[in-house]
């Protein structure tokens, strides 16, 4: 197939996905065009191979929205390392995807711009924040997706979605050019029909940025080898992430997955991380806080609309930009974030948070330097819900990332990848590494993907 | 019962890199309004700070010049506010771990004399932009071309005890900074600016008293004003029974009066946390002591130094000191073979008046010592001399100048003895007064010798032919 074929096919599929409100900006014109630019460059590392990312990752010529009024309209006059890195490889950059606003969210009813439906499911959602690039990879319109994750915003998506989804070592992956969130755990992600997808896209967007200071200074991601089993390896079972209460039909599909990893040879041992049960708590105080200084540029002075009503003073304008500009969950998450950075409260939130983020990290590398190689837990609590079900209970839906939030705060790579399917959802199991164990983990997700029916139903 | 004003300053210097502090715009003054910006310093969603590791080796050395303790680890902090010149929401500065601290600067008091003022710290941060309330009717305007230029703060101890120790530690401040090369320190291009804080107690009382703090003070002079009458304000308000209030005040030099902020302007909670986008800075040891040992010879040194070898006072090494360019260039004529004090006496007038109109030295330091050798050998007056200094120009030889201008000393004994008689020949009045016994019009009768050859007669030659001819 041509670069043009494949430009044209993915255009269609765009099309006929429309449904799923999952893009927020792409044109049939912008593919053909980048299709010419590919074939021009004759061979190349992604040969034309289609792209979505993530509408809070900077692009040339589209809009970068973050999913929110605050910029609507608004094109970035630079472009992301990362979709730099894509172009130059070959890619084409097939859509800018819908996600929660700011990736403020756990099921992409938080944008703007309408949420996103799951492709099994209409009623339900894809997870989020990064719910319009895992739906577009669940509805077969691109092999791979850029999203990004904060606290679980690829890994749960695409879990819900029956996907892969990797989060890779923190400072792997440039993020330039990726909109600030909460930027001590913000992490370009990668979503992926399958291991090798995730891998070759993943593999092409790391490595180190001299424009990203906590860009690491290492090669890109190396690719999987192809391994075919377990065995040597030690794989642990965090007794914290199998609660008694976990949904039945994860629990069935994870069961199953462990089963695989002990027939293939690897070692199963149960572990311990006390502290994860702090991850979601400890996560909420510190990315609203980074936040809280992270979305304080847009103020409507030097870009994005500015509307304030006539004859308004400089809080007029701050108030009235922000206040039309955010969604309610942004609203709520920069007030929190005001409230535990100021004066009188930073200890008792922010440096408790802290310490305990240090906490957190110090269980996983205890477990990795007692002899685990890589641990493995569900991703998500339950299957994907229902859209509404948790849109007026803020705790409820931030509990739907309780499994993946701390390895974001511990700056570990994880994987999610498709184990089977509950009710005809996908269920989604995850495997841990330790930091800049990126591709031994991508390994592990690989051997999992080629011995599990993920397609098929566990109970 | 009599005051003490306590004050304390601190001083914001502009480090002087071709750069920003956080992205490869140039940071240039007095360019067209919002030329010299990228998506970096206009906070652009997405962009990220890198630091400029040449405004950390200024800071470092800053630190080194005013005897800091260096830190091996400090952590940029973001210091959150809204305001349109900022461009996100926050700066990024240092907070609790500052890159240096605990240092001192040496003064010299005019009511105390020598004496060392404490530092406190020195951290690193960024400018903000500016906003012109001018350029458009009824509008302002933002400009960022300053937004992102690195900045060190240097904070002092409150160990100042009035405006004139305050302005003096300014002056020691900017001559330590300009000869570290660390800044140009100019106040009017906005490199070098002050706020100064200041309370006053009772004398023999040990517990500070409550402070206010003086902001846009535009130059020392005004420092020292601002201080002056802010320190009479308070004590009026003392003596009346009153209670001083923190507030920050801003200074309006046309009526040399601070008036208070509102106190919306000045009630900032900025919610300090760490900059999560920049790693801590990490420097080696190693790297710290090069620095140090590159430090160039500074103010303080230079003046014990002036003074051992060259014997001079206190007041002259003072004055070469001031400037770098000047006590390079004395100690040039004394290498070049002229004798030290005298050399000290021409850089500290002739020298520095041109200097200080042109900016530059119009006589190479090798020409100054031979013309002072000149001087020195009886070959020109040192009248003469200072008339062939401002003829002199670049290769110029001061001999071949004095020539020229007719300025060499006579001292063949011929032609004095000509003068002599022609003199002895137009004062008989004067010639039999000083026979009759009144010998001080000697000095009457050798200025008509120097009148009559027209200031050419070598003085010291004059004298002997004179009194021979008179007593003769």
């Amino acid at each position: 197939m041509s670069v043009r074929e494949i430009a044209t096919e993915v255009g269609q599929k765009l099309e006929a996905a429309s449904g799923l409100n999952a893009t927020l900006h792409w044109s049939a014109g912008d593919l053909r065009h980048q299709a010419e630019v590919v074939e021009a460059m004759g061979r190349s590392a992604l040969g034309g191979m289609p792209v979505a990312v993530k509408d809070n990752i900077a692009t040339l010529g589209t809009p970068t929205t973050c999913g929110s009024r605050i910029l609507e309209g608004y094109e970035s006059p630079f472009e992301a390392t990362v979709i730099r890195r894509l172009r130059e490889a070959g890619a084409l950059i097939a859509a800018k995807t819908n996600l929660d606003e700011f990736a403020m969210g756990s099921s992409t009813e938080h944008s703007a711009f309408g949420r996103v439906l799951h492709p099994i499911d209409p009623a339900r959602v894809p997870g989020g924040s990064s719910g319009g690039s895992a739906a577009l990879v669940a509805a077969g319109v691109v092999p791979a997706a850029l999203g990004s994750e904060t606290g679980g915003s690829v890994r749960q998506p695409a879990s819900f979605c029956g996907v892969v989804g990797v989060k890779p070592s923190y400072g792997a992956v440039s993020r330039y050019g990726l909109v600030a969130f909460g930027s001590s755990l913000d992490c370009v992600s990668v979503f992926g029909r399958t291991v090798d997808d995730a891998a070759r896209v993943l593999h092409t967007i790391s490595g180190h940025d001299p424009l990203d200071a906590t860009s690491l200074d290492r090669p890109p991601v190396a690719m999987p080898m192809g391994r075919k089993n377990f065995s040597g390896l030690t794989i642990g079972l965090p007794e914290e992430y199998f609660p008694s209460d976990l949904d039945s039909g994860v629990r069935a599909a994870t069961d199953r997955a462990v089963a695989a990893i002990r027939d293939l040879g690897g070692k199963v041992v149960p572990v311990s991380l006390p502290h994860s049960r702090f991850a979601v708590p400890t996560y909420y105080i510190i990315a609203p806080a980074e936040a809280s200084a992270n979305l304080a540029r847009y103020d409507g002075v030097r870009y994005g609309p500015s509307r304030p009503d006539t004859a308004v003073d400089l809080r007029g304008l701050y108030r009235q930009t922000r206040g039309r500009g955010f969604g309610p969950e942004v609203r709520r998450r920069i007030l929190t974030g005001t409230y535990v950075l100021s004066s009188g409260y930073y200890d008792a939130y922010y440096g408790k948070a802290q310490r305990m983020r240090s906490a957190i990290a110090a269980d996983f590398q205890g477990v990795f330097a007692g002899g685990v190689d890589l641990l493995f837990t569900p991703t998500t609590p339950s299957t994907a819900f229902k859209a509404g079900e948790k849109t007026d209970d803020p705790v409820a839906m931030y509990l739907a990332d309780i499994f993946v939030c701390a390895v974001n705060l511990a700056g570990l790579p994880g994987v999610s990848v498709a184990i089977g399917r509950s009710e005809g959802l996908p269920v989604g199991g995850q495997f841990i590494a330790p930091y800049l164990e990126d591709t031994l983990m991508l390994e592990a997700a690989g051997v999992l993907e080629r011995n599990l029916p993920a397609t098929e139903e566990v109970r | 019962m009599s005051w003490e004003t306590v004050v304390g300053l601190e001083v914001h210097v502009q480090l002087a890199t071709r750069s920003k502090m956080f992205c490869g715009c140039a940071a240039i003054f007095g360019e067209e309004p919002n030329t010299n910006v990228c998506p970096v310093c206009l906070g652009l969603p997405g962009a990220l700070p890198v630091p400029n590791a040449e405004a950390v080796r200024l800071g470092v050395r800053a630190a080194l010049a005013l005897g800091c303790t260096i830190h091996g680890t400090s952590i940029f902090s973001r210091k959150n506010y809204f305001y349109p010149d900022l461009p996100k929401g926050y700066q990024i500065s240092q907070f609790d771990r500052p890159l240096a601290t605990g240092g001192q600067l040496r003064i010299v008091s005019p009511e105390r004399g020598e004496m060392a003022v404490g530092i406190t710290r020195l951290h690193l941060e960024e400018d903000a932009g500016k906003l012109l309330h001018d350029r458009f009717p009824g509008m302002t305007a933002v400009d960022l071309n300053r937004a992102g230029i690195p900045l060190a703060e240097i904070v002092s101890e409150p160990d100042m005890r009035s405006p004139a120790e305050a302005r003096a530690y300014l002056t020691a401040m900017k001559q330590v900074l300009l000869y570290a090369g660390i800044s140009d320190c100019s106040m009017e291009q906005g490199s070098l600016r002050v706020d100064a804080n200041v309370s006053v107690r009772r004398v023999g009382e040990t517990e500070l008293g409550t402070k206010t703090e003086i902001k846009n003070l535009n130059s020392f002079a005004n420092v020292e004003r601002a201080l002056e009458a802010e320190r009479d304000r308070q004590i009026q308000v003392l003596e009346s029974g009153g209670r001083v209030t923190q507030v920050t005040m801003l200074y309006d030099a046309a009526v040399g009066q601070a008036r208070p902020m509102r106190s919306k302007e000045a009630s900032h909670d900025y919610r300090y946390f760490p900059e999560p986008d920049l790693p801590p800075l990490v420097l080696a040891p190693v790297w710290v002591e090069q620095e140090r040992a590159a430090l160039p010879e500074l103010p303080d040194a230079k003046r014990v130094r002036l003074g051992q070898s060259y014997g001079l006072s206190d007041y002259d090494t003072g004055v070469l000191s001031s400037e770098v360019a000047l006590a390079d260039y004395f100690e040039l004529v004394v290498g070049a073979g002229a004798d030290p004090k005298t050399a000290a006496n021409w850089v500290m007038s002739e020298v520095m008046t041109g200097y200080n109109e042109t900016g530059v030295f119009a006589v190479q330091p090798g020409r100054l010592a031979a013309l002072i050798r000149l001087v020195a050998d009886g070959t020109v007056s040192l009248q003469a001399a200072k008339k062939v200094y401002l003829e002199l120009q670049g290769e110029d030889d001061p001999r071949v100048v004095a020539k020229r201008l007719g300025l060499i000393q006579v001292r063949d004994p011929g032609a004095l003895e000509a003068w002599v008689d022609e003199v002895i020949a137009a004062c008989p009045a004067e010639v039999t007064r000083f026979r009759g016994g009144e010998e001080k019009l000697l000095g009457f009768l050798v200025g008509q010798v120097m009148k009559r050859s027209q200031g050419k007669a070598d003085p010291k030659g004059v004298q002997p032919v004179l009194l021979r001819r008179l007593r003769g």
